[in-house]
């Protein structure tokens, strides 16, 4: 199976090193910061319609006292092979030519929600209502993204408006996007430094240059859907020099 | 002319001693004009219980399909159960469902049409009319389901401004074509063979009933060309309708088995066994149905007799072997398989804090079925049969429950497992079913629910001869 760095359609990738990763949800935080991600409340959240397009998974491993903890942060995968996009009937889980990620076109969805049973990933996030913005938290939404209302599936889109952003002011000056240019939120808000983002397509980026790590892994690799998102296998379980 | 012996539901050697003739509906003939008025009257009877009931589920349907729709479109989906992993929830379980009560009329009717087989004349309507509503609330769930119903027209195919056709590689387009297909292919199927029917009951009423009829009947006289006529068309709309019954199933479950990556959905058999688990419910269906209008509309007891719930009783036995045979298969190849989220759904499913679905579906789908109807005395009991029937479908719907948002509970990604709860599924649920049995009420009424002319066509050709001393029954084909 062809990995990310030898895909030649691949373009944006991240890397997520989970040996620096501490689960300190600055990249949550971000992400709903810069999305317009809404605020669902305790009562929804507590029962599984929390909206994170990105999260921070946490797993126990042992029993007490012998307890430790484990973080995965969990977003779309931006799959090269989504199996997301064939079922959705109305277009609205495409794939786009020009980045090589996979996007949702919020105005075309009706809500059959096939593509979140799809997802093996389970990053797909549903507005099962219009939740609320009470003041002062509705001045703080980003224009450059919409606002999605209730009925319509929503993701992770690796902040194409700011990929869109980096690559007009690129072409404005004539050049090319430099690497590590284009930061997505969660990249940015990291303390720990623990995601990395750029481009797949250039075998000299940091990014590419992390994903032919040997500590690297995919999620569910086996399932084929070729995942742009490498992870960088994290504890004392790995004993080679990353 | 050719003349066959051939047995109606007794022994296969024909009428034994013991056998009364007479409780058989073919050998029983009773004279055109005599039979056209008992269908008549039971048309017109309503007694105050009838009046009640409808009022009761007027009511019913109006708070718990109206109302809690309104409620459910302004609020959003987060008023309903669904939530991470379980994105589909118990509309998507009643839907199913009724698709598979769907499945009764056309597989009674068109299947044992063209297999010729004699019990079904009396009750091919009630099971016709059953598909037809059943076909309203398949699509009334689906709708219900959508997260923008007010868009639902999107998923249609048509030449819009948005430049936009529906993704035909999404088995969801399918399922929208296939359903819409079944509807229009048993709705045509139901109103052709009522055309002679509606044309007697025209001539023998007046009024808004008459003018009603009229309509109906598209000025049928009963010529010889007509009945030829109509006899070609039923003939090529039973052909047709039966592999769109067989495909609408099938269909159905590509929704699930083509999710490739699920535990408990990618599954290369749910095709036959939708099939067979949606025919398994709807011939419960059927048994219910002439259950009640047996008990409740008058004269019904000369057309539906014991001798109907014997043979159905029968067909529900087979179809409860061969439903237990695919779940069997169905269970024991992801089990032997061992991929680890399969088993952990397979654990969740026995052990889990819901396994008393499965062990529901069990009973109710193979146990009891194959404890009871093997016995010829509680196949002729029609109450044994009603409350079998209903059983089966209990446990058909639960079947589907554990295939949604049981399956759907448990995933690839342990952090999001997580049980559904319905919430105003629950009234919807009771408001679709409120509105079949009301609109079948009221159907009952209005259109004659036994197809005479069928009835009179097979006591014409059925006869008792005398071969020796044993009687025996012989068919005259007299197409």
């Amino acid at each position: 199976m062809p990995t990310n760095s030898e895909q030649p359609q691949a373009k944006w990738g991240m890397v997520i090193d989970q040996d620096l990763c501490t689960g300190c949800q600055a990249c949550v935080t971000a992400c709903a910061m810069e999305n317009n991600i809404s605020f669902v409340g305790e009562e929804d959240a507590g029962y599984g319609r929390s909206m994170q397009w990105m999260r921070i998974e946490r797993f126990w491993t042992g029993s007490y006292p012998e307890v430790t903890t484990g973080f995965q942060p969990m977003l779309c995968q931006q799959c090269g092979e989504a199996p997301c996009e064939p079922v959705c009937p109305v277009y609205a889980s495409v794939h786009s030519e020009s980045e090589q990620i996979n996007v949702q076109v919020y105005n075309r969805c009706v809500g059959t929600r096939y593509c979140a049973n799809n997802c093996p990933y389970q990053v797909r996030e549903f507005n099962w209502r219009d939740y609320p913005r009470p003041e002062p938290l509705n001045n703080q939404l980003n224009p450059d993204v919409t606002v999605r209302r209730r009925g319509v599936m929503e993701k992770c889109t690796f902040c194409v408006q700011r990929i869109r952003r980096g690559e007009d002011q690129a072409a404005a000056e004539g050049r090319e996007v430099l690497d590590g240019e284009v930061l997505p939120a969660c990249a940015q808000a990291c303390p720990a430094n623990a995601i990395t983002f750029g481009q797949l397509d250039d075998p000299q980026s940091r990014v590419s240059q992390m994903a032919r790590s040997e500590r690297g892994y995919k999620q569910l690799e086996d399932l084929g859907t070729l995942p742009r998102v490498t992870y960088l296998k994290g504890g004392s379980s790995h004993g080679g020099n990353g | 002319m050719a003349v066959t012996a051939k047995p109606l539901s007794g022994p296969a050697a024909g009428l034994s001693e013991r056998d009364d003739p007479g409780e058989h509906l073919m050998l029983d003939p009773r004279p055109r004009g005599e039979m056209n008025s008992l269908v008549m009257e039971s048309m017109h009877a309503t007694s105050w219980r009838f009046w009640a009931v409808t009022a009761l589920l007027v009511l019913v349907v109006a708070v718990c399909l109206v109302a809690a729709w309104g409620y459910l479109i302004a609020n959003g989906l987060g008023v309903s159960g669904a939530n991470r992993p379980s994105y589909w929830e118990m509309f998507l379980v009643n839907t199913v469902f009724w698709i598979g009560i769907a499945h009764a009329g056309t597989f009674v009717s068109a299947l044992l049409r063209v297999l010729k087989v004699e019990f079904r004349r009396p009750f091919t309507r009630a099971a016709e009319l059953m598909t037809a509503f059943a076909l309203i609330n398949v699509g009334l769930s689906v709708f219900m389901h959508l997260g923008r119903v007010w868009l639902f027209y999107w998923l249609i195919p048509y030449p819009n401004e948005r430049g936009l056709w529906p993704n035909f590689h999404s088995p969801l387009a399918w399922d929208f074509l296939a359903i819409s297909t079944y509807l229009v292919a048993s709705t045509m199927y139901l109103i052709l063979p009522l055309i002679p029917d509606v044309a007697m009951a025209r001539d023998r009423s007046t009024g808004w009933r008459k003018l009603l009829y009229r309509i109906l009947a598209v000025g049928f006289r009963g010529t010889e060309s007509e009945w030829v006529h109509l006899k070609t068309a039923m003939n090529i709309f039973a052909f047709t309708v039966l592999p769109i019954m067989f495909t609408v199933s099938t269909i159905v479950s590509w929704d699930f088995a083509m999710a490739s990556n699920r535990p408990g959905w990618s599954s290369s058999i749910f095709g036959p066994y939708f099939v067979v688990g949606a025919v398994h419910s709807g011939i419960g269906a059927v048994v219910m149905v002439l259950y009640v209008i047996r008990k409740t509309m008058k004269s019904m007891n000369y057309f539906i007799r014991i001798e109907h719930f014997d043979a159905l009783g029968k067909l529900m036995l087979v179809m409860s072997i061969l439903w237990a045979y695919f779940f069997f298969n169905d269970y024991m190849v992801p089990w032997y398989g061992g991929d680890a989220f399969a088993k952990a759904l397979q654990k969740f499913i026995e052990s889990g804090p819901l396994s008393w679905i499965l062990f529901t579906v069990v009973l109710c789908n193979a146990v009891i079925p194959w404890l009871t109807l093997w016995n010829k005395k509680i196949r002729r009991f029609p109450g044994a049969l009603f409350v079998i029937g209903l059983l089966i479908n209990v446990g058909m719907w639960f079947e589907r429950y554990m295939i949604i948002p049981l399956s759907l509970t448990i995933n690839r990604m342990p952090f999001t497992w997580r049980i559904y709860v319905p919430k105003v599924e629950i009234p919807l649920t009771v408001g679709t079913i409120a509105l079949f049995i009301l609109l079948y009420m009221v159907a009952s009424r209005l259109i004659p629910l036994v197809p005479v002319w069928e009835v009179q066509e097979g006591q014409m050709m059925h006869s008792l001869r005398k071969v020796g001393k044993a009687m025996a029954t012989s068919t005259t084909e007299i197409e």
